[in-house]
């Protein structure tokens, strides 16, 4: 028996979710921890500190196409090659799709978005209603797949062997259908979806132009940026950093709401932040329902003098 | 040069390939446009949600139900898609109960052409794909459109599912859709960016903005809708290997500590020393 975990690769080194991901495959004590991965990420040696028994390692250069069909064939026929029962992946916009194609090569149940380990009957818990809910499932089919919601693991060390192989999946033709043509993407930034602090800025911040009030606070804390959907409607900030119902949703320890109303589509984004902490000028904003902390002013004198003090405490 | 014999050749090479270019555009022209849009119904997001028999109902009191908004960016392109083409039909296909028609009429009245209901609870995503699948099997659809996830459920993982059933290419999230001859140019949201990509019909897309602006219905469209075809099919058989058990609230938040505007350096020593965030 063993358990497989799948480690997704950002810009050259393994993302912290899916070593959440293989602390959840080693918690789950159902045997060996493999892991598969694509590519040569620069922090390999991770995945033997954090529970990989054995790397199943991809060389072929097509995988650098993050093409679902290849990825879900590779992902079951390794599964099916070391006898595992279960499957973990870190959930992300490219692993709702490599679950779903492997639950149904690989003929099992899957969970998404799941908070908590299996009991002994493999009740699971996952949430719903983005955040506003959870339920609980239980996967009664032989083979399971768990997609795990980001920061819902404590990331604990548990050193095992780590021994890298070299993988070479066989895929079908159906595989790297689709072109790249182009990619665009922000380089040397925190990855908002994993980050651990998230500072965001809302219609409060008034225009572009004063957004270096967000990014110079989230340089000094090391934290990603977010925004709310009309910032990004209005072309403020890119899409990408859209937080909420229909945006990114976070998970962070602390979470900076700036200029932020408080929509409840906006909380649905940020509810399960273990902080949070909300600047507003309007003390009966509704964000300081959710909030933590909070402060009521101008954010224009506020950020400034927090990210001084920030500075000066960090 | 060359003989006339030789020319003629070139001439009737020359008339046959364009002849059969022209066939397949035709073709292209005739098929594009197939859509199937999938749709949801989900509680409207400012809904509060809350259970009911100890955890095991969704309590329907004050809830109203929208079309998912990732599925209704979905329609909004199927229909801007339609109307720029002059050409081609859209169905929307929903998996639910009878209490879901007038979410499904609005999409109607939005600019499908026809919709299928299929008579069944919505179990899970597994459930609904092997419906969807089911019904689009032997239809030719180009397009096979759907929100990137549902906002009831958050799993995404229908439209890759479908395209397992059908042998079809799925592509998720999808947030720019053009249709060049017979490929489709997107863009998709990856994290921390975006990548454009090509691919041949027909697709499976999960879709999430700005792919379109959300469309509000017309007048005419809501008249109109009432007589378009909404036909209501059993649901075929399939087990997901998932049992529902319970729901559940997260515990509330606690209240918010205020702190004054003069006082960063106090909300610095508390996230540092109470939060311990920082
Ligand atoms: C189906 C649907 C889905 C949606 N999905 C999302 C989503 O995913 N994410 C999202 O964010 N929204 C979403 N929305 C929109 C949401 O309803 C709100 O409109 C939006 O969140 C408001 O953004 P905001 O707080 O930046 O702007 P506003 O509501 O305009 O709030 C601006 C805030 O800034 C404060 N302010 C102004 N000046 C200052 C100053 N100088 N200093 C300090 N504070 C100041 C104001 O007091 C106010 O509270 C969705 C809406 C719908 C209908």
């Amino acid at each position: 028996m063993s358990v497989l975990v799948f480690l997704e690769i950002s810009e050259g080194s393994i993302k912290k979710s899916s070593i959440e991901a293989l602390v959840y495959g080693h918690s789950l004590q159902l045997g060996d921890v493999h892991a598969m991965v694509a590519g040569n990420p620069s922090n390999l040696d991770e995945a033997a500190k954090f529970g990989a028994v054995k790397i199943h390692s991809i060389s072929d250069s097509r995988f650098q196409n993050m093409d679902s069909v290849a990825y879900s064939e590779a992902l079951s026929g390794l599964a099916t090659q070391i006898g595992a029962s279960v499957i973990v992946l870190a959930k992300s916009a490219f692993t709702d799709s490599l679950t779903a194609r492997t639950s149904f090569i690989w003929d099992a149940a899957a969970a998404t978005n799941v908070v908590s380990l299996p009991d002994s009957e493999f009740n699971i818990k996952r949430s719903i209603f983005t955040g506003k809910a959870f339920e609980t499932v239980a996967l009664s089919s032989e083979r399971k797949i768990i997609s795990v919601r980001k920061n819902a693991v404590a990331v604990t060390e548990s050193p095992a062997s780590g021994e890298v192989v070299s993988f070479q999946p066989s895929v079908s033709s159906k595989a790297f259908a689709i072109k790249t043509i182009s990619t665009e993407k922000t380089s040397g930034e925190v990855l908002l979806s994993d980050a651990e602090i998230v500072v965001s800025g809302g219609r409060g911040l008034k225009g572009p132009e004063n957004w270096g009030l967000i990014s110079d606070m989230a340089k000094v804390l090391g934290a990603a940026t977010g925004c709310s959907k009309p910032v990004s409607d209005l072309h403020w900030r890119p899409h990408h950093e859209h937080v909420g119902q229909t945006g990114i949703k976070v998970s962070p320890n602390l979470y900076f709401a700036i200029g932020i109303s408080g929509a409840i589509q906006h909380v649905a984004g940020i509810s399960s932040s273990k902080v949070i902490v909300a600047i507003n000028k309007d003390a009966d904003a509704p964000i300081f329902k959710v909030a933590n902390y909070g402060i009521v002013g101008d954010a224009f004198e506020i950020v400034p003098k927090l990210t001084q003090a920030l500075r000066e405490a960090l | 040069m060359y003989s006339k014999a030789e020319k003629a050749c070139f001439f009737i090479n020359n008339w046959l390939g364009v002849r059969s270019k022209f066939r397949i555009l035709h073709h292209y022209y005739q098929r594009l446009m197939k859509i199937l849009v999938c749709i949801s119904s989900v509680p409207d997001t400012t809904s509060k949600i809350s259970f009911s028999d100890n955890g095991t109902k969704l309590d329907n009191n004050g809830i109203t139900w929208i079309i998912g908004p990732y599925d209704d960016y979905a329609l909004a392109r199927a229909v801007e898609l339609k109307e720029a083409s002059g050409n081609g039909s859209i169905t929307v296909i929903h998996v639910g109960g009878a209490e879901s028609e007038p979410v499904i009429r609005k999409a109607l009245a939005i600019g499908a052409d026809e919709a299928v209901r299929v008579d069944a609870h919505a179990s899970d995503g597994f459930f609904v794909a092997a419906q969807i699948a089911a019904y689009a099997k032997d239809k030719n659809f180009d397009l096979v459109l759907m929100g990137r996830e549902s906002i009831d459920y958050n799993s995404g993982i229908v439209h890759g599912l479908v395209a397992e059933h059908l042998g079809m290419t799925a592509i998720s999230p999808v947030m720019k859709l053009e249709v060049n001859g017979s490929e489709a140019i997107m863009d998709r949201e990856i994290e921390g960016g975006m990548e454009t990509l090509s691919a041949s019909f027909p697709l499976v897309l999960g879709c999430q903005e700005p792919i379109a602006e959300w469309k509000i219905p017309s007048m005419r469209g809501i008249m109109g809708a009432r007589t378009k075809p909404l036909n209501v099919i059993p649901a075929v058989a399939a087990s997901s290997g998932l049992s529902f058990k319970n729901y559940e609230l997260p515990p509330p938040r606690t209240t918010c500590k205020m702190v004054a505007d003069s006082q960063v350096a106090e909300l610095v020593s508390l996230l540092k020393t109470e939060a311990k965030v920082i």
